[in-house]
Parts: structure tokens; sequence; C-alpha cells
């Protein structure tokens, strides 16, 4: 029994019971998680840390200027960016049912769901689209902007596009994932691991919601 | 024993579905917060360290409840979060130099 092995062979679920067993009698999972699950969290502590870097050189930036831009109405940037809040916030709900009826093994609903999470992405993304090209048409460059500190578009096509490769690399990613799943040659952890993916974007997007546009709102 | 064990998990995935539309609620609202705080008059440090309180409780519920932490083992957050957290903790050491720049700054 104990000498399961917690590989995961495509197809087979992480044995739990047996990790649980392992925890300190020479097992290898202390964690009671497989090791892709593990390998997704180390690489969303590492990820999360590189946008902590790029958010808190902006915050420094934006605390230190005199005359940040203030460029964004109420209509239509801070509609739209709460609008992709609350789709981003949705397509996080869509991905938990996906994970729950991947654990039930219900691989067609699993990817229904999934798809559903995708279409959330992909309205994130053209709704984000829109709006660079809005501020592109305004004036506002990498470099200069009609407004204030040239800073100002630097930071946001920095922090919104990095953001917005994740989303797009998220949407590829649960694409393949749901296909796979759903021809029977990925587990169910692996649609989890996934999911872990997906709200991390999610939870990027938290902050760069209130510090990007936020602290930028044009007054009345 | 297999329809008692069946239905086990059904009442379990609907209790859950429940708790995470609870959760959803509640970050949809405290995004609404976050954006009444953004039209009320106050200062930018102010403003920083309110929506910063708010957006920090927001991840905490993502990451509890729909990454699902908190019904992992606890060994598994001790283990990644007091690193995230120092390390962030670490990147504040300079943030005070910016208020510093704003006050030696000419007007």
């Amino acid at each position: 029994m104990a000498s399961h092995e917690l590989t995961g062979t495509p197809g087979k679920g992480f044995d739990a019971a047996v990790a649980q067993e392992s925890a300190w009698s020479g097992g290898g999972s202390p964690y009671a998680i497989g090791s892709k699950k593990l390998g997704m969290w180390l690489f969303i502590v590492s990820d999360a840390i590189t946008f902590s870097a790029l958010l808190i050189a902006y915050s420094y930036a934006r605390v230190a200027s005199v005359d940040w831009p203030m460029p964004f109405h109420f209509w239509p940037s801070i509609i739209k960016a709460t609008v992709m809040t609350f789709v981003l916030l949705t397509s996080s709900v869509t991905m938990v049912m996906a994970v729950h009826a991947g654990k039930l093994e219900r691989r067609a609903t699993a990817a229904k769901w999934i798809a559903a999470t995708m279409l959330g992405g992909l309205t994130f993304i053209v709704l984000h689209a829109l709006e660079w090209r809005d501020l592109i048409h305004e004036g506002v460059r990498l470099f200069q902007n009609p407004w204030g500190t040239p800073l100002f578009g630097a930071a946001f096509f920095t922090l919104t596009g990095l953001h917005m490769t994740h989303v797009a690399i998220g949407v590829v990613y649960l694409g393949v994932v749901a296909t796979l799943f759903a021809r029977g040659r990925l587990s169910s952890e692996d649609v989890e691991v996934s999911g872990l993916y997906w709200h991390f974007v999610d939870l990027v997007w938290m902050f760069i919601f209130p510090l990007v546009y936020l602290l930028s709102v044009r007054m009345g | 024993m297999t329809q008692a064990s069946e239905h086990v998990e059904h009442a379990h995935v609907g209790a859950s579905t429940r708790i995470f539309l609870y959760v959803w609620f509640w970050l949809l609202g405290l995004t609404g917060v976050e954006v009444f705080l953004a039209y009320e008059h106050l200062g930018v440090k102010v403003m920083l360290t309110l929506l910063m309180g708010v957006s920090i409780i927001k991840a905490s519920l993502i990451i509890a409840y729909f990454m699902h932490l908190r019904y992992e083992r606890r060994s598994l957050a001790l283990t990644l979060m007091p690193a995230l957290v120092f390390v962030v903790v670490l990147l504040f050491v300079f943030f005070p130099d910016s208020l510093r720049l704003l006050h030696m700054r000419p007007r």
C-alpha cells in the first residue's frame, strides 16, 4: 500500500491517502499534494515576487511624482476596468466549478466549465486591448504622454502588458488542458494545477486595478 | 454503499459551491468599495494604504478559497507564504524614500 508511486501517470490521479501516510516515514510528500501542484505553487510564489517588484516600483514612482497623470475618466475607463474585474472574478468561479467537475471525473462538464473560463479570459483581453487603443490614440507612449511625467506610459504598459501576457498564456494553457482532459489524457490534478495558475492571474489583477486605475482617476 | 458515498459527495459539492459563490459576492463587494474610495478626496498616502488593505483582503480570499490553500495541509501555507511576505517586506525597505523625494522637490 505504502509503496505506491507518486509520480502521477496520465489519467491516473494523485493518491492522497498514500501521501498522507508517508509524511514523516521516508515518503516524498510532506505536503500531501502531487509534485505538479507543488511545482505550480512554487512558480506562483516566484511570479508573485516579480509582480510585487514591479508594483512596488510603480507605487514608488507614483508617490514621488507631483505631476503623475490622472487620465482615467469614470466613463469609459473606470467602468471598463470594473467590468474587467467582474469578468475575471467570475471566470475564477467557473474555474472552481471545472476543478470540482474534474474531481468527480465528469470530463465533458469540466471541459465546458473551462471553456466558460476561457471565454472570460478572452473578454478580458478584448476589453483591455480597447483600453490600450484608446490611450495610444490619446497620445500615451512608452516614454511620453500629453499630461505629465513620462514614466506613466512605461509603468502602465509594462504592468498591464505583463499581466495581459499572463492572461493570454492562461487562455492557451486552459484550452490545452480542457482538450486533453476531455480525451482522458490528463488527470483531474492537471485541471486543478491549471486552476491555480488562473486564480493567480485573477489575484494579480486585484492589485493592478486599484494601483494603476483607481489611484489615477480624473475627478469631476 | 456506493449510493451512500455518491450522496455524500453531492452534498459536499453543493456546500462548497455555496461557499465559493459567497466568496465571489464578497470579492465583488470589496471591488465596489475600492471604486467608491477612489472618488473620495484623500491624500495619495492614505488612499494607497486603504486600497492596499482592501486588495490584500481580496487576495487572501482568493488564495484561501479559490486556490484552496485553506484546505491543504498547514505545512504548505507555512512553506510558501512567509517567504513571499518576507521578500515583499524587504522590497518596501526603500519605500519611505519616495515620500522624502516628494518633499525635496522644488514646487
